[in-house]
């Protein structure tokens, strides 16, 4: 049971959305800009850090969400699933790029709190290529998902475990972006369970 | 020295914002609607919750500016603002704000601290679920922007001084201002 009154059967932050929608304009646009649209670092990429965020923060819905939206981002197969997996648990040890490792070292430490974020993370990243508007919207990223985690869990939001509706949400998220969405429309592989249930 | 190169003396979030316009707008237009737009909540008690937030995340010019706004609000009444930064049980507010500030400090240390006791002590003291989504949603927020202001290690004037028309400015002409004016006439036409 969520904290306030949210409409039935919409999984996370969908509820707290549908339920403000002046809040979730600023909101969507906000993810929208950030996650999406041309950048020097890659949608996959970006929605990496917000999954890796997500993931230390223990917030179940967005580090599913935006963990399926980045696999699908690079591809949708169940490799890159296992991938953005292995990223959450040890991204130093994956395959992803200097720049990127160092990027996500700055995400983690803006998770703790932003005083924690030292010259030397930002001079590793700056080694590796890093530019200061890859700085910059890494540090906003990561911010962002300590914000959006907090909404989600903050309200005891429904979070359910089954990974086909992260698939739908993925699906929905890399082809659609986040703003002009409805999020209060049921989700295919939560109303295909409720078929099932009523049968 | 911030971590990136920021517009010269530019005080905090000031700085990103300026370097960053189309993050600011969103950043900008959600800080109105939370802590300006139509509410039962004053924008006296949506600064409190900020400010209170931001102390306890030890954001320097988050907790001095949203501090000044809500001493603005409340005709320059300072002190209180101290109490509820530090002690917000002891201050002389309602007890329906406190109970929305103990959500909010909740919120700080991280959503899933918020106990089903918390929200039944913010209920019983009349609280709505908009005014608990809000203040949830609030205490979040500034999670963010605190994180945005340190994590780019700003320049941060210190003292209360410094803040005392920014907190004017604020509550009474708000957060967007005259930006994006080019835009909302654009979708106006």
């Amino acid at each position: 049971m969520a904290h306030i009154s949210l409409t039935e059967g919409l999984p996370g932050i969908r509820g707290p959305m549908t339920f403000s929608p002046e809040t979730t304009k600023p909101l969507a646009e906000l993810a929208q800009v950030l996650l999406t649209g041309p950048h020097t670092l890659t949608p996959a990429e970006r929605e990496m850090i917000a999954t890796y965020v997500s993931s230390q923060n223990d917030c179940l819905y967005c580090q599913s969400c935006h963990g399926s939206t980045a696999a699908q981002h690079l591809g949708g197969k169940d490799g890159d699933y296992e991938f953005i997996a292995e990223m959450k648990r040890d991204f130093e040890g994956t395959s992803l790029s200097p720049k990127m490792k160092a990027l996500l070292n700055i995400a983690g430490k803006v998770q703790q709190g932003g005083k924690n974020v030292t010259t030397s993370d930002v001079e590793r990243a700056r080694r590796e290529g890093a530019t200061d508007k890859e700085i910059h919207d890494t540090v906003l990223i990561a911010a962002a998902f300590c914000m959006f985690n907090r909404y989600v869990d903050g309200l005891g939001t429904w979070q359910p475990s089954d990974p086909e509706i992260y698939r739908e949400i993925g699906q929905q998220t890399s082809s659609q972006g986040y703003v002009k969405r409805d999020y209060g429309k049921p989700l295919e592989a939560i109303a295909a369970k409720q078929r099932g249930a009523n049968s | 020295m911030a971590h990136i190169q920021l517009p010269e003396g530019l005080p905090g979030i000031v700085g990103p914002l300026t370097y960053s316009p189309e993050t600011a707008r969103p950043l900008l237009l959600l800080a109105e609607t939370l802590l300006r737009g139509p509410n039962t909540l004053t924008s006296a008690e949506r600064e409190m919750i900020a400010a209170h937030v931001s102390y306890r995340n030890e954001c320097n010019f988050c907790q001095l500016s949203h501090g000044a706004a809500a001493a603005a609000h409340l005709k320059g009444n300072y002190d209180l603002v101290e109490q509820i930064k530090i002690n917000p049980e002891s201050a002389a507010v309602s007890d329906k704000l406190k109970a929305l500030l103990a959500v909010a400090g909740k919120v700080q240390q991280g959503g899933k601290q918020v106990l089903s006791e918390d929200i039944t002590r913010a209920r019983q003291q009349g609280a709505t679920d908009k005014e608990i989504h809000d203040t949830v949603l609030i205490a979040a927020a500034f999670c963010m922007y605190n994180r945005y202001v340190d994590g780019l290690a700003t320049f941060q004037p210190l003292g209360r001084e410094a803040y005392h028309d920014m907190g004017e400015q604020l509550a009474h002409e708000g957060y967007v201002r005259d930006r994006f004016q080019d835009e909302q006439q654009a979708a106006q036409a």
